[in-house]
């Protein structure tokens, strides 16, 4: 297969997060759409560091999977401080600031 | 087998153009060790003193560096591999910072123990966040750009929704949580693709490459510099990408938004002018038409939706993506405006971090007296604090004998030599508007009568006052004799230096 397709997939994860974190309203999913697009951008990585002949490439992506990981922790527990106030919270309730 | 493995090259890692960033970050560290090894409470202030020290000798630790780097001999160098980049730019920036920390250090004192939070998280999330911001200063490779800004922006996060008994807190930091991982993924895509044109995420390696090479299908690089802006223009809170900006700093502890507006935001600067001005400035007729539009955009869209609001921190978090329009517009104006935009983010550190401040003061107990009426004849009760907030706010008006005038002097000078008249004029236009509501709030506390039930004025704590003192010093300071700070700025040029490993 060409390089193209697997950048094509890539760009559609990465699509598929970006709306997904701004229609979904469960915080949860919400997060697991971050979660999606940066998996995007590490299929892309690799595959422009296969096309390229370049280990860069694929070494980008262990450091973008320690990022994520280290974001997953900080984000979940602002997620259950969140939760542990008011179960079943969705983003629209989280809406106390605005004007 | 075994034989075929070679030996990985390691790169020399040049521990001595680390140490202000080293010393941050292990400040930040040590600081957390000590005190779950330490039974008992410390005593008093313990920890905003530790910090303060901390960054203090992180600042003085830049002496040396920059006149290591002003040295003919040695001048600026691309260290670790071509990693890292040390050079004026990114030592000015990291001053910078430190200032930033060691100013919200000294406000959030006093305010944790106020709201019985006291305790050594935020000190040390305030330090590993100003290294991360340390590390994007002097980032010379794109995935270490992408992880200064990650250490930087998990850290502030974490402080951003610090009051657990806050609702509004935890909705700041869930909002800033989510908003910030949607710009970082998209940064990292943009850096994806700039990394997919041209073959390296070394900053070095893309300007040389540019120089050198005409793309004929550049529409991959192209794409990946949008995104790139997309990501930096959330971290730095422009027009269109600035809509967490305003609920943040309004829920966030008021120290914490202090933190935010001046160390945060010039670390997205730091970024942003490295990547889009320095190592493609070869694409400048390409990006100079989008951050011309964000400019105006976080210029007008700043200033006018302030007018409007009621709640001082909120107006002053539309009046930092004013600021930020203003930034923007020496951006825009390519190398010819960076030492102006450095000198407008040292001025802003020390108008910004005040003003949040003395919000942290004025709000009291639960952090919540934000309103404008809260401000109400304040020069009655509280001169001396009416009087510092006067201050503030008229160095961010732009009033001459402050360092807002010359800041915002020295950005509009870059449009005009640029030739760009029509920013220029929308920037002194949206100047003028946000003179209008800054003097509101001035006219407020002098005119104003004071509220009925005024809280028992609690005194100002001791860290505040010596903060509040710095912040007024350093604004009238680099309005008065700019003089040193000009030359310094102009000499904080970023420069790639390949050669030097």
């Amino acid at each position: 297969m060409s390089q193209t397709a697997y950048l094509v997939v890539a760009a559609g994860l990465f699509g598929i997060g970006a709306a997904g974190l701004l229609l979904r309203k469960n915080v949860l999913v919400m997060f697991m759409c971050v979660e999606l697009m940066l998996n995007a951008v590490n299929l892309t990585f690799v595959s422009f560091g296969r096309s390229l002949d370049d280990v860069g490439g694929q070494v980008s992506v262990f450091f973008v999977l320690v990022v994520a990981a280290a974001e997953v922790v900080v984000g979940l527990g602002i997620i259950v401080a969140i939760m542990r106030r008011r179960a079943d919270a969705t983003a629209d309730d989280i809406s106390m600031l605005k004007g | 087998m075994l034989a075929a493995v070679k030996a990985i090259a390691t790169p020399e890692v040049v521990w001595s153009a680390l140490v202000p960033q080293l010393i941050l970050m292990i400040g930040g560290v040590l600081l957390l060790t000590i005190v779950s090894l330490v039974k008992g409470r410390l005593p008093r202030g313990a920890y905003a003193t530790y910090t303060v020290v901390v960054a203090l000798a992180s600042l003085v630790s830049v002496v040396p560096l920059w006149h290591r780097v002003r040295n003919v001999k040695e001048g600026a160098a691309s260290l670790v591999g071509g990693a890292v980049g040390l050079d004026g730019y990114s030592l000015f920036l990291i001053a910078t910072m430190a200032v930033g920390v060691i100013l919200a250090a000294l406000f959030a004192d006093g305010y944790l123990r106020r709201e019985g939070l006291d305790g050594p998280e935020l000190y040390v999330l305030m330090l590993l966040s100003a290294a991360g911001g340390g590390v994007m200063a002097s980032a010379n490779d794109l995935i270490v750009l992408f992880i200064g800004l990650e250490i930087l922006s998990i850290s502030s996060y974490v402080m951003a929704a610090m009051h657990a008994n806050r609702l509004s807190s935890q909705e700041a930091g869930f909002k800033y949580f989510i908003m910030g991982a949607f710009a970082s993924a998209f940064l990292l895509y943009g850096i994806a693709m700039v990394y997919g044109a041209t073959g390296s995420t070394s900053l070095v390696h893309i300007q040389a490459f540019l120089s050198q090479t005409i793309l004929v299908h550049d529409g991959l690089l192209i794409a990946g510099i949008a995104l790139m802006l997309i990501g930096l223009g959330f971290k730095v809170a422009a027009v269109p990408f600035h809509t967490w900006a305003p609920d943040v700093y309004q829920g966030a502890p008021s120290p914490i938004s202090a933190f935010m507006a001046s160390v945060v935001k010039a670390a997205g600067f730091a970024g942003l002018v490295r990547v889009i001005v320095v190592a493609l400035e070869t694409y400048r007729l390409q990006w100079r038409p989008a951050v011309f539009a964000i400019a105006a955009l976080s210029l007008l869209v700043g200033s006018l939706s302030a007018v409007v609001q009621t709640n001082v921190k909120r107006m002053l978090a539309y009046s930092s993506i004013n600021h930020a329009g203003f930034m923007l517009m020496g951006v825009q104006a390519g190398g010819v405006g960076t030492s102006a935009v450095l000198f407008y983010l040292a001025a802003y550190t020390f108008m910004v971090a005040g003003s949040f401040g003395i919000t942290t003061i004025v709000g009291g107990r639960g952090d919540s007296r934000h309103t404008l009426d809260d401000y109400n004849g304040l020069a009655k009760t509280r001169p001396l604090l009416a009087g510092c907030f006067a201050v503030f706010l008229l160095a961010q008006a732009g009033v001459p004998l402050t360092a807002g005038f010359l800041a915002k002097l020295g950005v509009l000078q870059a449009a005009a030599e640029t030739h760009n008249w029509s920013l220029a004029i929308i920037a002194m236009v949206t100047a003028v508007i946000s003179a209008f509501f800054y003097l509101r709030i001035i006219v407020s506390m002098y005119f104003g009568e004071p509220q009925a039930e005024v809280e028992a004025s609690r005194p100002v704590p001791v860290g505040a006052r010596i903060a509040l003192t710095l912040a007024v010093l350093g604004t009238l300071g680099l309005g008065i004799v700019p003089g040193p700070f000009t030359h310094l700025a102009k000499d904080a040029t970023p420069a790639f230096a390949a050669s030097g490993r």
